[in-house]
């Protein structure tokens, strides 16, 4: 029997643990990489001439960050990992990828999709001014170039990666303005069961809000985003809100990061033509799989943050368990002890990944209050008084529906940023359930695909 | 119980939303059922080619009658659908000299039905439009053809006709159509039926379920358009592009919307699948396309595209539609079929299939469109 084909999308801590697996079972993955290097987003790699250390790159996460690229680095002569390779669909058995204009057609037995996550991103009006960041993106410019988004900063909106982040910026020397967490503190509270699955983690964020105090940032809780100041030419100039029924305030910034914790990279999974269900926890759309990571198409593996948002942790356990199911079902021996361990691990993780829900929700009620003015699609530069005066002329109240007729989620990003907030405010204004309003079809290619594509001469 | 009005049209695309439409305009009740939402399917993921040039001539007083609805279709329906009428050019490839002369022969004829060409050959071609690759040899420009938005025609009509009174059932899968008496009774999957002394298919790809319950099945086979979009970029192309050929693969063709995206098309069609109401692009022929487009403006070579999509179509093997009275039962009609070329003079098929209805005939050439084409034995 020839040795069974097996790709791996993604080369972040899911992706990485499951080649891992892979290699182990005597197997050699391919690994496709979007990066220039492995390591994903959160443990991502700064470039080959730099020279900052681990603890200061990845503070509490530094020995899982290291431990994580030793792992990729050992195996890279035994996996033929492709990086800068974009999957821009996947049809009858085959991986399409585009490496520059290279383009090739790759059959699997076995796809494990280890895709990761982007920002979840709530609009405010101003949100398109210069110096508009997600709090990904500012990461990636301090951990990959370190350089900060600006001179003041401020870092708005929710979850882990608010405090995180704006920590990271505290500790380079940044000027960080405010950490405005939209959040009520007590809600907190009400995680904390859940939160105490994993008690240092758990920690780790409350030392970092400590810091950030420590460090004399103001750092406030449930606060109502109201504008990004600024204008077209010189960007952002400052941010207005409230703090929970409070006055009106301005501060000063010449940058916003900005997120409510992350969404998963689902359009392979589309693409591929997983099942998915509505999440009424995250209000999110997620690919079914079962509980060792199988998706709804045989053959098609999902783990990682690219299938739940589970966290870094979460995503090891899942890429080694779903690449070990991958392995079992194409007859290869595994450790049936192991995968039930690695399932409990991942279930541990779940609850706390729960946990966070609840402790940084999304604010769904501030789609729906959006002023008419405010842009909600970036790409396609469509209002929230666009949307809501489409659905009033066409009646259209489904999420493609109301793409088709107002080109909201219709650009370069297909929706991946401002998808869930239309949603929202679509549901608001039709006053129906957020899960009626359906989710957008992914179409290929995920990411802009040259048109030279598959032109040896280019 | 059954809902009743004079007509009832099985399939809200554009064929079915503006007969609605024109239907009313001559004092008739409609129901108009759609088992989906209007326009989702070949109405509304087709390339928006509203273009007379290369139709056959027979079919000239069609699209001339249609271009007319397309030209007033803001007062018309009261919404935009962003119809540009910024011209049409086909071209051809040096290494077939011989279209050349099809091109002349094609514009004497279709001068003779109103419509006017100016050919341009080698470099006037590219002086007028520096887009063209050096492969390109000469073109035939119409100026008065253009494009509009697919994805907002249908919808458009629907609303129109809706507000005029057309009463519209989306989600409503029809299932089976008969004749009781002088009445159609037409019944939905979820059990409601709707009653009509006459009954008009504009069914597209579905149609020959309800041709086929009344004797009358068509070979109609489904496919999908292969579409393509690039980001935005400055406002700069004008008329729609296409190439004239007879190799499938080479058969590609773009638009510039005003927002400044490039609309890509053609090359080869896909499997489109009517039962599961989906339609996939192959990634082959995804590839396919944007290097026949690399080859007729190279210039896009280095422009992104952002989405591909697909839809389904119903072809019949003489690329012409069934449009016209059937041949078994009277009070039935039939307009599907459209072979993926229905875009252009689907408002005037709408508005010919009203006419026949409530005045018994056209001055409009259909005879070439008679589902009798298909009769065995």
């Amino acid at each position: 029997m020839a040795e069974p084909r097996i790709i791996i999308v993604g080369a972040g801590p899911a992706g990485t643990r499951a080649a891992e697996a892979c290699v182990q079972a005597g197997i050699r993955p391919i690994v496709l990489d979007e990066g220039r290097r492995d390591g994903g987003q959160i443990y991502r790699r700064q470039p080959d001439n730099f020279t900052r250390p681990y603890a200061k790159l990845y503070g509490t996460e530094a020995p899982r960050a290291q431990a994580l690229h030793e792992t990729f680095d050992g195996l890279k002569d035994r996996i033929d990992y492709r990086a800068e390779t974009l999957v821009w669909n996947i049809a009858d058995g085959h991986v399409r990828t585009a490496t520059r204009t290279m383009e090739s057609a790759l059959p699997f037995d076995a796809l494990l999709l280890c895709t990761g996550a982007t920002d979840r991103l709530m609009p405010v009006k101003g949100w398109q001014f210069a110096g508009s960041y997600s709090l990904g993106g500012a990461q990636v410019a301090l951990k990959s170039q370190a350089v900060s988004i600006g001179h003041k900063v401020v870092f708005m909106g929710s979850g882990p990666l608010l405090y995180l982040v704006a920590s990271q910026y505290v500790q380079a020397g940044a000027d960080v303005v405010a950490v405005l967490d939209t959040a009520p503190y007590s809600a907190r509270i009400k995680a904390l069961p859940d939160l105490l699955a994993v008690p240092s983690v758990l920690w780790n964020g409350v030392a970092l809000t400590l810091a950030l105090k420590r460090a004399g940032v103001m750092v406030r809780n449930s606060v109502k985003p109201l504008e990004i100041l600024g204008n077209a030419e010189d960007g952002v100039s400052g941010i207005r809100f409230r703090v929970g029924d409070g006055a009106e305030q301005t501060i000063a910034c010449d940058a916003v990061a900005m997120g409510h914790h992350l969404r998963p990279e689902t359009q392979l999974a589309d693409l591929a033509r997983c099942a998915f269900a509505f999440d009424p926890v995250t209000r999110q759309w997620l690919p079914e799989r079962d509980g060792d990571g199988r998706s709804s198409v045989a053959g098609v593996y999902l783990a990682g943050d690219g299938a739940k948002i589970l966290g870094a942790r979460s995503a090891e356990a899942s890429g080694r368990l779903t690449a070990l199911a991958a392995l079992g079902d194409l007859g290869l021996p595994v450790d049936k002890g192991e995968m039930a361990s690695l399932r409990g691990d991942v279930g541990t993780y779940a609850k706390f990944a729960r946990g966070l829900a609840t402790a940084f929700p999304w604010p769904a009620e501030q789609a729906g209050t959006l002023p008419d003015e405010a842009i909600l699609c970036r790409c396609e530069g469509v209002t929230a008084g666009d949307l809501r005066a489409v659905m009033q002329e066409t009646g259209a109240k489904e999420a493609n529906r109301a793409k088709a007729f107002s080109r909201v989620g219709m650009g370069r990003c297909q929706g991946r940023y401002c998808g869930l907030a239309a949603a929202e405010l679509i549901a608001a204004q039709a006053d129906i359930p957020v899960e009626q309003v359906g989710r957008l079809r992914g179409q290929a290619p995920v990411k802009p695909l040259n048109i030279s594509i598959g032109d040896t001469d280019a | 119980m059954s809902a009743a009005s004079d007509v009832i049209i099985v399939g809200g695309g554009l064929m079915g939303s503006s007969a609605a439409l024109f239907l009313r305009g001559h004092g008739l009740s409609v129901t108009l059922l759609e088992t989906d939402l209007i326009g989702r399917q070949a109405s509304g993921t087709n390339f928006g080619n509203v273009r007379r040039q290369g139709r056959p001539i027979h079919q000239l007083p069609l699209a001339n009658r249609a271009i007319d609805i397309w030209r007033r279709s803001r007062e018309l329906l009261g919404a935009d659908v962003e119809y540009l009428q910024s011209g049409h050019i086909r071209v051809c490839y040096r290494e077939r000299p011989e279209l050349v002369g099809s091109m002349e022969e094609y514009a004497d004829k279709a001068r003779a039905e109103g419509l006017d060409l100016e050919l341009l050959s080698g470099n006037a071609l590219r002086d007028k439009f520096p887009f063209f690759g050096p492969d390109v040899l000469a073109g035939s420009y119409s100026a008065t053809d253009g494009h509009a938005n697919p994805r907002l025609a249908a919808p458009a009509f629907a609303r129109a006709a809706e507000r005029l009174g057309a009463v519209i059932h989306e989600h409503t899968q029809i299932i089976d159509a008969q004749k009781i008496g002088e009445d159609f009774v037409v019944s939905a999957a979820d059990g409601r039926t709707f009653r009509a002394p006459i009954l008009l298919v504009t069914a597209g790809a579905w149609g020959n379920a309800l041709s086929s319950q009344f004797g009358e099945p068509v070979p109609i086979v489904p496919r999908g358009p292969n579409m393509s979009v690039t980001e935005p970029v400055p406002y700069a192309i004008l008329p729609a592009v296409g190439v004239m050929t007879p190799v499938e693969e080479e058969t590609v063709y773009f638009r510039q919307v005003a927002r400044g995206n490039i609309v890509l098309g053609g090359s080869t069609r896909g499997p489109s699948f009517p039962d599961q109401y989906r339609a996939y692009v192959e990634p082959q022929n995804t590839v396919s396309q944007l290097k026949h487009i690399r080859r007729l403006a190279p210039a896009l070579g280095k422009l992104n595209i952002i989405r591909v999509w697909s839809g389904i179509e119903g072809y019949l093997p003489d690329s012409q539609p069934v449009m016209g009275p059937s041949a078994t039962t009277s009070g039935l009609y039939y307009a599907f079929g459209f072979s993926g070329s229905g875009f252009q003079i689907g408002p005037g098929v709408g508005e010919t299939m009203a006419e026949i209805i409530a005045k018994g005939a056209t001055d409009i050439p259909i005879a070439p469109y008679t589902i009798s084409r298909f009769a065995t034995g």
